[in-house]
């Protein structure tokens, strides 16, 4: 954090102003709320008002089945839906103890990194927007269009994905979707180098976020940081490496790691992830091609959605479909924590599991509410400019952040 | 460094702390334990500072709430040690009429929110710290709304009239 | 090659080195095509706004592309996103502050009707606490139903009668949102 002097109460010249920043201030891209007493420029203390949008995502969760908790899963972090509806989908075969074909395993990991490349797509380019640099965003902006569309080719929908179920995805991908996979890899490769010469060595960027908002390994693990912001203080900690879920250990890929926790090292720990989530996609496709092209969900008829024709001509399926929709699955008395590696961080999911319709208890722990506890402590004797882009490289998601 | 086995952490937990500690569960190979509030401090501090279990890393605060029971207040701590990628569950109950539990802010700056989150929605009452108030909630709300009792829907809504829906 | 297209004129009297129309339909469609929104984006429907107004399908073609973030100098408030009870009080200050005449477009599922988000913390629509012109649905919409909602918008500020906020009927309305 930055040394500068900043004015003691003492001195008999000081008199504080108080800047309400926000909640619906255009520069923090949601709702916060920050009251900052400020020396000028220069902010002295900050308190952070939450809780804008609660919208009870828990208390929902103990009234609804399994199934219908996965579009409440979406609107946690919209930027990267997918990676919060895999999450909810691999916490509960945890629990129901399901093990997956590989071929599904592949097609969530490419799901997931690519809502990982969107979410850091956003993410860095509005911090050039938040330097002013307005050109980054535009152009990046083409890219997140080009992987709605291969959403839009899996599960028809563009931002709250609800894509997959529990127990493998409810199609199969067709050509048209791989080919996408495909075209857009074959574009961004492009588009990122064009982004990355754009900013990396840019002067007026890197005199903006060098050395703003350096965090220290220590008091980042303290705050209990997770995701890029935690990488980039020098810590490799990323639960793809460290609990592989979903096959991730079947893939060759790097963890990058900043060195100061500064905004410029946040910013190069996103864009490599973005390069190493190409790497994981281009892994993953060719894996694929080994695998039987029919498979896209387990068989286990008694958790998994049967198709809606054979509902209607299956007695089987009808059986299932009616004791799915009704919650008279029966599922085990046992509580479970599964994580994954949001865009954010380590996004975790403890279900507490009475054997019943809903879950008893279902508590999100949520990468964006707990690292933006430590923006407040951390504004303090930072510049105001500096602090906004300060939290543009958090990556607060004001849907994660609130519940 | 591998992974802690469960048996060596619950010897290690049994040793320290004779009698205080009791296993809930082993769920999927995450180790749950549950102890009283009285020990919680004691328990957090030794699992952070142990030099072979170092559960440095604190990864959620939160709690749950059975009514049938007579300790109605769960609060649960999930810790991770990052070094032997070893997580484990830690349990305290507490009844509805006192719940006061220490807090963990001495311990992990992260607690702070978690606590607070906890607060609001449990009212659980996390002596020392720092400023425990409503954080997702209104201020002037007056009920703990994930308790079981509380419901979910918003009561001033008039186009949901049983009528509509025939039930 | 250019395919600049300008805004078609209103209906009127045509002659050699004049045209004549009613002062409503001229200002309705100076208006209309150069609304400035104010961008209440609180949740998944503001990303969706961000694409709306980003290169692909760029919302600056139908003269909006001046986001205002002050109150006082926008015309069009876009609700976009759940509002909380706790955000409720933001909002309707927020409206009390724009200037008359101002419109307002609720924007997805929560701001029309609160969506999925029947809980005891979501407000159930923004219409609770005050008037919409436009509800476009959708959880969230895609950008062109936003572009939809805003040329329905547009078509409302074209047709507007310049004395509509003066009248006793438009006062009743307000007043039953108890603002003055």
């Amino acid at each position: 954090m930055h040394n500068h002097p900043v004015y003691t109460d003492n001195d008999p010249q000081t008199e504080y102003s108080t800047l309400n920043l926000g909640p619906t201030h255009p520069a923090t891209h949601g709702v916060f709320q920050n009251v900052l007493q400020m020396d000028g420029e220069r902010i002295v203390s900050g308190v952070s008002t939450i809780g804008y949008i609660h919208r009870a995502f828990e208390k929902i969760a103990e009234h609804r089945p399994y199934y219908q908790i996965t579009p409440l899963t979406d609107r946690l972090n919209y930027c990267s839906s997918p990676i919060n509806n895999m999450g909810w989908h691999m916490t509960v075969e945890k629990l129901l103890g399901i093990t997956m074909p590989k071929r599904v395993d592949y097609m969530r990991v490419i799901i997931m990194e690519l809502a990982r490349i969107t979410d850091h797509i956003v993410c860095n380019s509005i911090l050039g927007v938040d330097t002013g640099a307005l050109t980054g965003f535009t152009y990046m902006m083409q890219y997140r269009e080009a992987v709605y569309e291969i959403y839009e080719e899996i599960c028809g929908s563009r931002l709250t994905t609800n894509i997959g179920r529990i127990g493998g995805f409810e199609r199969n991908f067709n050509k048209i979707a791989f080919d996408k996979i495909r075209n857009f890899l074959k574009i961004f490769h492009v588009g990122l180098k064009e982004f990355e010469s754009l900013f990396n060595r840019n002067r007026i960027f890197v005199d903006r976020t060098r050395g703003v908002a350096e965090v220290t390994a220590e008091a980042a693990l303290s705050y209990s940081w997770t995701g890029p912001i935690l990488r980039a203080t020098g810590v490799d900690y990323d639960v793809r490496a460290m609990e592989p879920y979903s096959s991730y250990e079947d893939f060759d890929f790097e963890i990058p790691v900043g060195d100061n926790g500064d905004v410029y090292a946040r910013f190069l720990v996103r864009n490599e992830e973005m390069w190493q989530s190409m790497r994981i996609i281009e892994q993953a496709l060719t894996k694929l091609e080994k695998e039987p092209s029919d498979i896209f969900h387990a068989d286990v008829p008694a958790f998994y959605l049967p198709p809606k024709e054979e509902v209607y001509n299956n007695m089987e399926a009808l059986i299932y479909h009616f004791k799915i929709v009704m919650g008279e699955v029966e599922t085990p008395t046992a509580e479970v924590y599964h994580a994954v590696e949001g865009a954010n961080g380590e996004l975790g999911f403890y279900l507490i599991n009475d054997g019943g319709r809903s879950p008893y208890r279902l508590h999100f722990r949520r990468p964006s509410f707990i690292n933006y506890q430590m923006y407040a402590p951390m504004s303090q004797g930072m510049l105001l400019s500096d602090a906004i882009i300060n939290m543009s490289s958090l990556n607060v998601i004001a849907g994660e952040l609130d519940a | 460094m591998g992974k802690i086995a469960n048996e060596v952490l619950i010897k290690k937990l049994a040793d320290k702390f004779p009698g205080q500690i009791t296993e809930s569960n082993q769920d999927y190979g995450l180790l749950s334990v549950e102890t009283s509030r009285e020990q919680i401090t004691g328990v957090l501090s030794y699992l952070k500072t142990d030099s072979e279990l170092k559960f440095t890393f604190l990864t959620d605060i939160t709690s749950v709430h059975y009514p049938e029971q007579e300790k109605q207040i769960g609060v649960i701590y999930h810790l991770h040690s990052l070094t032997t990628n070893t997580r484990i569950r830690v349990k305290v109950f507490l009844s509805a009429d006192d719940v006061h539990i220490p807090t963990a802010t001495t311990l992990w700056d992260g607690a702070n929110w978690m606590e607070r989150e906890t607060f609001d929605f449990y009212g659980v009452i996390f002596d020392g710290h720092p400023d425990l108030r409503r954080i997702l909630n209104v201020d002037d709300m007056t009920v703990f709304p994930m308790r079981k009792e509380f419901p979910l829907e918003d009561p001033n809504r008039i186009d949901k009239k049983d009528y509509f829906f025939g039930r | 090659m250019s395919d600049i297209q300008i805004v078609e004129a209103p209906a009127g009297v045509e002659g050699s080195g004049f045209f004549a129309t009613s002062l409503d339909k001229a200002i309705g469609m100076a208006r209309a095509n150069s609304l400035w929104p104010l961008p209440f984006a609180t949740s998944c429907c503001g990303i969706e706004f961000m694409a709306t107004m980003a290169s692909t399908y760029d919302l600056s073609r139908f003269g909006a592309e001046r986001l205002s973030f002050s109150p006082r100098q926008a015309d069009l408030l876009m609700v976009m996103g759940t509002i909380s009870k706790k955000m409720g009080p933001v909002l309707r200050q927020v409206y009390l502050q724009m200037a008359e005449p101002r419109w307002v477009m609720a924007v997805g599922a929560c701001a029309s009707s609160g969506g999925i988000f029947d809980t005891y913390s979501v407000l159930q629509g923004i219409d609770e606490i005050i008037p919409v012109d436009v509800y476009v649905p959708g959880c969230p919409p895609r950008p062109e139903g936003i572009i939809d909602g805003f040329m329905a918008i547009q078509k409302l500020v074209r047709t507007e009668s310049l004395r509509r906020r003066e009248e006793p009927q438009y006062q009743e309305l307000l007043a039953k949102y108890g603002i003055q």
